[in-house]
């Protein structure tokens, strides 16, 4: 609007990417955050809000996010949520003589505080609107749930049985919660940053609930 | 969108016959379809029930090769993984090195240049074009036509002469390296690419004249797989099973990336979105991807083909042996893994299957806190069973091949 001074705004925030800007308009508070980094649009939603917001980010017109690319978690054991850079000045010869470590840019680690220790990525597409955009959700350790989003997207099925697997997040309202590359007796899951890397396990004779029944789908 | 005629011919049994079935009904067969078949080209598992020859429920079990992709990257530096990249898709591995490598660089903030960026093109539709012979020749053996493999195997070991003289190795090739390539491509490649490509055409062109008019092949093709391009696009389906269904979505030239915005080349799609549309989708990539080549070589830069950045590529070996600092560099360097900024990144490009995304989150140090890789064989392989469900049991083999699951890929 020509009414409102021009440079006011712009100079509060960074320029908002077009994509996000619909998406902030359309979603309102559901989202927590938001970042615009190396051409890669970002939104952090609340688990509670993420069927919601899925479901609007897919049916609206201007949005139509159809395409369901990836479901993947990310275990921040012992880190904080996000990391954070601060680019410094690289002076080779003040680095060698200060006998500093040879490091191009140093972490900033916000203090630990209350951050829950999981997040689960959606990555979405749109096969009409050519735009892409991540959806993070944050869940704690000791509940790791999360609303499944194959109501919405069949393509959800695997992506989260696989993501159940390797992170054991718990996705409720799945139809088929079942292991999808690991075996079913398989004690752990091995992405999570707490499984060492070489750790073995002998295999074991699965003996919970329906052992004797034979697999299915529902 | 569909033909009447091109419709699944697999429908209940009505009318008087079906009273008689009724009669003569037994509980369905189980039969495990897998994990190692000799009419699929890959390992899954297909638990089938049948009712004569109708598939009335299936169930397909994946996971067979997986082998902890992305644990394994966690533990290396950045450098250290692209070998990795090359046992995803393991029949067209350039295309996976970019993949990975450019995910790398947008995390780096790293532009390659031009003449690194034509070389990838070709190096990655050399690729493609290997893959495509592959999988029609392949599927096409499944369905008892040996000729066809015979030609397209000839081929591509053509197309992975190439592919050999660019960096020297026929399969695994780990050829990209983040912020260039391993090496310039040889002098004469233009002279020896150009009769090559022509003869795998001939090649190629023989196979679809003996495939593609032919009766049983088309009769096992046509109609065979259905899956409407809404189904399609909620499964996550992409690539050319998704251009089969009529949706022009190629990262080529939605996102373009390298050199692909400017070169001259088609989208195909299909319309019935069946098996023999999928056949016909790549028939056409085949030759898409020849011309882009053709145009490479004909534009092709001169200049350097590594990116001029300390932070990720190695100074010269020259410089190395002589001089001190750049000794230090380059201990560091293989030591300590170059340092990307902290950050995530996802960036994707269009694999012989689809998209092929890496998803790479740093923490600053040489190595990724998570690299994941968005595999298209993963989400294209998701809806089988529903494809299958329905059909007669002949045409699970026909389907599969379509659909070219690539179990290092798919199961990483």
């Amino acid at each position: 609007m020509s009414a409102e001074k021009p440079g006011d705004s712009a100079a509060a925030a960074p320029e908002l990417s077009p994509l996000l800007k619909t998406a902030l308009e359309r979603l309102g508070d559901r989202v927590l955050e938001h970042h615009s980094a190396r051409g890669d649009d970002r939104i952090h939603v609340a688990r509670e809000s993420i069927l919601e917001t899925a479901r609007i980010l897919r049916d609206d017109p201007e949005l139509s996010f159809d395409l369901l690319l990836d479901v993947t978690a990310i275990d921040y054991l012992g880190q904080p949520d996000d990391f954070e850079t601060k680019l410094r000045v690289w002076d080779r010869n003040s680095a060698s003589m200060r006998r500093q470590p040879q490091r191009r840019h140093e972490l900033v680690l916000p203090p630990r505080g209350p951050h829950p220790r999981f997040a689960v990525v959606y990555h979405l597409t749109s096969t009409k609107r050519a735009h892409r955009l991540r959806i993070k959700c944050r869940l704690p350790e000791d509940d790791p749930k999360i609303a499944s989003l194959t109501p919405l997207w069949p393509a959800a099925n695997w992506l989260e049985r696989e993501t159940w697997d390797l992170y054991g997040i718990v996705f409720e309202g799945h139809p088929d919660p079942r292991r999808i590359y690991l075996y079913e007796e398989f004690v752990g899951h091995p992405l999570r940053k707490d499984y060492a890397k070489q750790g073995e396990q002998p295999i074991q004779e699965y003996v919970g609930p329906g052992a004797k029944e034979p697999r299915r789908p529902h | 969108m569909s033909d009447p005629e091109r419709k699944n011919p697999a429908a209940p049994i009505e009318g008087n016959n079906a009273a008689a079935l009724e009669e003569l009904h037994t509980p369905p067969m189980r039969l495990q379809f897998g994990p190692s078949h000799p009419a699929t080209h890959g390992t899954v598992k297909i638990t089938l029930d049948l009712e004569g020859e109708r598939v009335v429920w299936s169930d397909v079990e994946v996971g067979y090769l997986h082998r902890g992709f992305e644990k394994e990257c966690e533990t290396g530096y950045y450098y250290q993984n692209i070998p990795y990249t090359d046992r995803l898709n393991y029949s067209s591995p350039i295309l996976n090195n970019t993949g990975y490598c450019m995910a790398v660089e947008k995390l780096f903030g790293i532009a390659t240049p031009e003449r690194c960026n034509h070389i990838r093109v070709i190096g990655g539709e050399l690729s493609r074009m290997a893959d495509h012979m592959l999988c029609i020749g392949a599927s096409a053996m499944e369905l008892a036509a040996f000729t066809p493999m015979l030609y397209l195997i000839e081929g591509r070991e053509l197309l992975l002469d190439m592919i050999d003289s660019l960096c020297g190795g026929r399969v695994t090739t780990n050829f990209v390296r983040i912020g260039g390539i391993s090496a310039d491509m040889p002098e004469n490649f233009p002279e020896f690419a150009r009769p090559r490509l022509d003869r795998a055409l001939k090649l190629f062109e023989d196979a679809d004249k003996l495939l593609t008019e032919n009766p049983v092949f088309r009769r096992r093709m046509e109609g065979t797989g259905y899956l409407s391009s809404e189904d399609l696009i909620a499964w996550g389906v992409t690539g050319p099973m998704l251009r089969a269904g009529g949706v022009p979505y190629d990262i080529r030239r939605v996102h373009p990336y390298l050199v692909y915005g400017e070169l001259d080349f088609d989208v195909p799609v299909g319309r019935h979105s069946d098996n023999f549309d999928r056949y016909l989708v790549r028939l056409e990539e085949f030759r898409q991807s020849r011309r882009m080549i053709l145009q490479c070589l004909d534009r092709m830069p001169g200049g350097p083909v590594d990116a001029d950045d300390p932070r990720v590529r190695w100074p010269g070996k020259g410089r190395v042996f002589n001089r001190m600092e750049e000794l230090i560099d380059q201990f560091k360097l293989v030591t300590e893994g170059g340092m990307p900024p902290a950050g995530e990144v996802y960036h994707a490009v269009e694999a012989a299957n689809g998209e092929l995304g890496f998803y790479i989150v740093s923490d600053g140090t040489g190595k990724p806190w998570k690299c994941r890789c968005r595999a298209p064989s993963f989400s294209n392989i998701s809806p089988l069973a529903k494809m299958i469900t329905g059909g007669q049991l002949a045409d699970v083999v026909p389907t599969f091949g379509m659909i070219n699951m690539i179990g290092g890929e798919c199961d990483r």
